[in-house]
């Protein structure tokens, strides 16, 4: 064996064995890609369905389309509820790393207050990850700017935009027409959720409520291919939305301006109502507020302002407050009468100034103290004659008196198109064994006859009532949502306006005497709204109300001078008109106005002057006080 | 000519014996010039396959964004060039720069740790004013030509003693580009040495017990190991365990790969990398591209290419006339199909996301200029034989 450091190269061994090693790992490598082989069939062949499914998954996301809110119209077409374009700045946690550092650099980029990240992180908490919760709304022209700049910086962040919804009449429809507003909770468990998808607003209150269905339309939606940071490529399939039906409404922005401006600065209520199909014209409760305030999210504070008001602004007066409907209440209280042949046209009552229940000390007491002396129906309407109503109230009885109220819808709900509606007390025997569990009293007969004591009404109700007491007992259904109109259709749908029901009331005759002793008061010699009756080619019915808030004592005057501004009477009016073919019937109420024929008459003439297109000279600025 | 171009319109149904004679001569032509700028025409057909097809899948995966295939047009230039000129140089002027090379990349690399500057986490550049480079890169060559050199020097196969100084020389530039830390560029540069070690002749018993060691030296290397590097390794094996961190690269290259199915979902096509949920996707991931778009079909027909010139590599080594020829060409050969294979493997999932790009395919100059001046060594082996006495 020679030693192998002397061994001789031996060229051909060598290449031999080299060769033999080249092949040797040739073939080494042959055997590792027939695994790199059978690697990719088992990933592109076997599992060729899960991996595409992944891919797919990976890309294809599907977004809702959401449909445009169908917009709202006066009758005359003027916009109250429309839908404009705005900017927000818009999360979805689930696609950013660390949400509390992003909030934090885009507070420093757009400049975004304590207030806006605390709101936000109050919202964060009613979102899930998934979903997009808005950082902030309406962004500015040069926000979006600034962001879209620096959108690389932010996955999972976008500026979107959306319509929201505004009202571009501020708060004149704020009661009528009402508000949209995030969906809650409680409102999640009742939608259709389906449905709902990419739709951040929902009706709560008023027109928008009632009529969310239709305003609302059905979703649309599309598939999208997105990228890895979720922003969408391409649209790959989209079924179109389909926007809500306009709603075109009977009120009229004429009349309602015209109710709004002349309550003024007291709180109450004006409803008009169309006698011919029961459609509300104008629909004004006192004080009012901005609808636009509620649409992105009021804040909590702001709310709460709104909330413990005492005032209370974000109560709808027309449809739940409570008044006593007071000397209103006294054509109906005559037509039972009349009807019910306690009474005739010619039956006359003597007014002492006050009226005792035989076998009682106690005196009811007329507003006059100095009494009317002979009164009829004419003359006790005219001049509001408390005695003749105590009288006619005591030889009804409440339980007829309570059984013909009920015809007029007293102590029921009308069934306007929109929620909320309270149903108002017209008392009874029943009633009060039920409620208070006592005897009915006879003296609460008769101050129920005047439209005192436990009578309560809404505004709309006593509008109502004097719609249906023009029409001679032909009652439609009060409306405020004339009709639709949908994309598709070219005409409007009409909805309502059937007449509902017809008063089992026989004598015409009688109609027609309660209606002249209600002409009698505006245009009598001696009616208390006769101020109103001057320069008008028509007559107008009515009746002056003026209702107690605060019980005086026998004998004691009423003195608003010295009484506080809370506890000054309620000021009534309600008319029709013209009288012998109404088209229009108001219901006027002024919380603490005073008196029914100075500041709530005036009111109700305003606005027939403004329905019907009557020039007046000059403002009568005689009152007189019942 | 004419006359050609008119047999080839009418091919004559006898062929006159001066036809037959022009067209040897014809083909005899143009092997020839190949063979005079030492080109080898079955190499350069498969690179030159592979680099346009680099150019269709990179349009796809870059954008379809043309400044981007022109820089890579450039440096494809740059490395044909750099092959070309290498081709030229006589195979023994490589054996006698062989240890200043060697010895000059190790003193680069010692620089490189002092000086080097970082990018992208790692120390890996050298800034010599006015150009920057990895010396890493040369020693791809470096390292199997000196060990080749070296273990040539004396009769195959060679002696303990030369075994281990040839593993230390192997041993120092890994160490020194792992520090960096390289850890792709140092096990190619280890396999490179290690090829050269088992070609040399290195017996079957030694080889065993080598492979026991390395197991054995795996702890240890763990514990060596920066925390990237682990939890790559980590994730190779329950790439689901981090979706969103280290197993997202595993997780969405999968996706690309599976949905790709047979055919593929075609040129341009492909969502995973279009849509931006494939990353690295011009760079290391691009082989997921490449069978998201063109399927399995496209895929075997890539590695097949591949197959080829590594065995037109080995047909080169085995056909050279000196052993540390045969020692270099082999390794050349063998590292490429290592390149490819640990690219794919990873890509793949079968083995960790180590930096290795795809060779000829991938995005980028740098290891592009190697491969094909190793190619140009390969070929300066092959065209230079006739010129030597045996």
């Amino acid at each position: 064996m020679i030693d192998p450091r002397h061994r001789l190269k031996d060229h051909f061994r060598e290449s031999r064995l080299v060769s033999n090693r080249l092949i040797i790992a040739g073939l080494f490598f042959l055997v590792l890609f027939g695994i790199i082989i059978f690697r990719l069939v088992m990933l592109q062949i076997v599992d060729f369905e899960h991996f595409d499914s992944l891919s797919n998954r990976n890309r294809v996301a599907i977004e809702p389309l959401p449909p445009q809110r169908g917009l709202i119209y006066d009758r005359n077409g003027v916009l109250l509820a429309e839908n404009i374009p705005t900017f927000s700045l818009e999360v979805i946690p689930e696609k950013v790393t660390n949400l509390d550092e992003t909030i934090a650099e885009l507070a420093e980029l757009l400049s975004l207050t304590e207030e806006d990240v605390a709101a936000f992180n109050e919202r964060r908490k009613r979102h899930r990850a998934f979903e997009e919760i808005v950082v902030r709304n309406q962004l500015t022209q040069k926000e979006v700017a600034l962001f879209s700049v620096n959108r690389h910086r932010f996955p999972g962040v976008d500026v979107v935009g959306r319509l929201i919804r505004h009202y571009p009449q501020g708060t004149l429809f704020g009661h009528a027409v009402g508000y949209v507003g995030r969906i809650n909770q409680q409102e999640m468990q009742v939608i259709d959720r389906q449905n709902y998808k990419g739709t951040l607003q929902i009706g709560k209150n008023g027109v928008e409520k009632q009529y969310e269905d239709l305003l609302h339309g059905t979703v649309g939606y599309r598939q999208v291919e997105t990228n890895v940071q979720g922003r969408t490529v391409r649209e790959l399939f989209s079924e179109p939305a389909t926007a809500g039906q306009d709603l075109y409404l009977h009120l009229d922005i004429q009349l309602q301006k015209a109710a709004s401006e002349a309550l003024g600065e007291y709180n109450g209520s004006v409803v008009v109502l169309d006698t011919r199909n029961g459609g509300v014209l104008a629909m004004v409760s006192k004080p009012e507020y901005d609808p636009n305030a509620f649409v992105t999210g009021i804040s909590t504070t702001d709310y709460a302002a709104l909330r413990d008001n005492p005032e209370q602004p974000l109560f709808n007066r027309a449809l739940r407050g409570h008044y006593p409907p007071g000397s209103t209440f006294k054509p109906f209280v005559a037509l039972a009468g009349l009807e019910l042949n306690v009474v005739t046209e010619q039956s006359r009552t003597y007014c002492p100034g006050f009226y005792r229940l035989p076998g009682h000390e106690h005196r009811y007491r007329c507003w006059r103290r100095q009494g009317h002396a002979h009164v009829d129906l004419k003359s006790a309407m005219a001049e509001s004659c408390d005695v003749y109503f105590y009288d006619l109230a005591h030889a009804l009885g409440i339980d007829r008196l309570h059984g013909f109220l009920d015809y007029f819808g007293f102590g029921k709900r009308s069934g306007i198109d929109v929620p909320g509606e309270s149903a108002g007390l017209s008392p009874s025997r029943e009633w009060k064994r039920a409620q208070r569990n006592q005897a009915w009293f006879p003296g609460e007969t008769l101050i129920s006859g005047i439209g005192q004591g436990f009578n309560q009404t809404t505004p709309l109700q006593l509008a109502h009532a004097t719609a249906t007491l023009g029409m001679l007992g032909t009652v439609y259904k009060p409306q405020l949502v004339r009709a639709t109109k949908s994309d598709s259709d070219d005409g409007m749908q009409l909805i309502g306006g059937q007449q509902t029901d017809s008063l089992p009331i026989q004598k015409s005759s009688n109609w027609q005497a309660v209606i002249e002793s209600m002409v009698e008061v505006v245009h009598g010699k001696r009616g208390t709204a006769r101020h109103i009756g001057e320069d008008l080619p028509f007559k107008i019915a009515g009746k002056t109300g003026t209702a107690q808030v605060f019980g005086i004592a026998q004998d004691a005057k009423y003195d608003a001078e010295t009484l506080a501004k809370k506890l000054h009477d309620h000021a009534l009016f309600v008319a029709f008109a013209p009288a012998d073919a109404p088209e229009i019937a108001i219901s006027v109420i002024v919380e603490n106005g005073g008196s029914g024929s100075a500041v709530a008459a005036p009111i109700a003439r305003k606005l027939i002057d403004v329905y019907f297109g009557i020039e007046t000279e000059k403002e009568s600025d005689e009152p007189i006080t019942e | 000519m004419s006359q050609l171009l008119n047999d080839r319109r009418n091919p004559p149904r006898t062929i006159s014996p001066l036809l037959q004679d022009r067209r040897k001569v014809s083909r005899v032509h143009w092997t020839s010039i190949l063979q005079r700028i030492h080109l080898d025409g079955l190499l350069v057909l498969g690179i030159v396959a592979l680099m346009v097809f680099s150019a269709v899948v990179l349009y796809s995966s870059g954008g379809e964004d043309i400044s981007l295939l022109i820089r890579q047009g450039v440096r494809m230039a740059i490395a044909i060039a750099a092959m070309i000129i290498l081709a030229q140089i006589q195979p023994d002027r490589f054996k006698d720069m062989a240890f200043w090379v060697y010895g000059i990349g190790v003193l680069m690399l010692v620089a490189v740790l002092l000086f080097g500057t970082i990018g992208k986490g790692a120390q890996r550049w050298l800034d010599l004013g006015f150009f920057r480079f990895q010396p890493s890169e040369i020693m791809k060559l470096a390292v199997p030509l000196a060990v080749a050199v070296y273990l040539a020097e004396r009769p195959l196969p060679p002696s303990f003693a030369r075994l281990f100084m040839a593993l230390l020389m192997i041993a120092i530039p890994v160490v020194l580009i792992g520090k960096q830390p390289d850890l792709g560029t140092a096990l190619l540069i280890a396999s490179s040495g290690l090829i050269v070690v088992f070609l040399s002749g290195m017996s079957w018993r030694l080889l065993m017990s080598f492979i026991v060691l390395c197991a054995s030296a795996a702890p240890v290397l763990w514990y060596f190991m920066h925390d990237y590097q682990r939890r790559r390794v980590m994730t190779l094996f329950n790439p689901e365990s981090d979706p969103l961190g280290a197993g997202y690269h595993i997780i969405q290259s999968k996706i690309a790969i599976g949905s790709g199915g047979l055919h593929g979902r075609g040129w341009l096509q492909g969502t995973q990398s279009h849509l931006e949920f494939l990353p690295e996707r011009s760079t290391d991931f691009i082989f997921a591209v490449i069978a998201e778009e063109f399927g399995l079909i496209g895929l075997v027909m890539l590695i097949t290419v591949y197959l080829l010139i590594t065995a037109r590599g080995l047909y080169i080594a085995a056909q050279a006339q000196m052993s540390y020829m045969k020692l270099l060409a082999g390794s050349i050969a063998i590292t490429f199909l290592v390149y490819v294979f640990v690219n794919v493997g990873m890509v793949t999932g079968l083995l960790p996301v180590v930096g290795v790009p795809l060779p000829l395919i991938s995005y980028g100059g740098t290891s592009m200029v190697t491969l094909l001046a190793g190619f140009g060594i390969l070929m300066s082996i092959h065209t230079h034989r006739r010129m030597m006495s045996p």
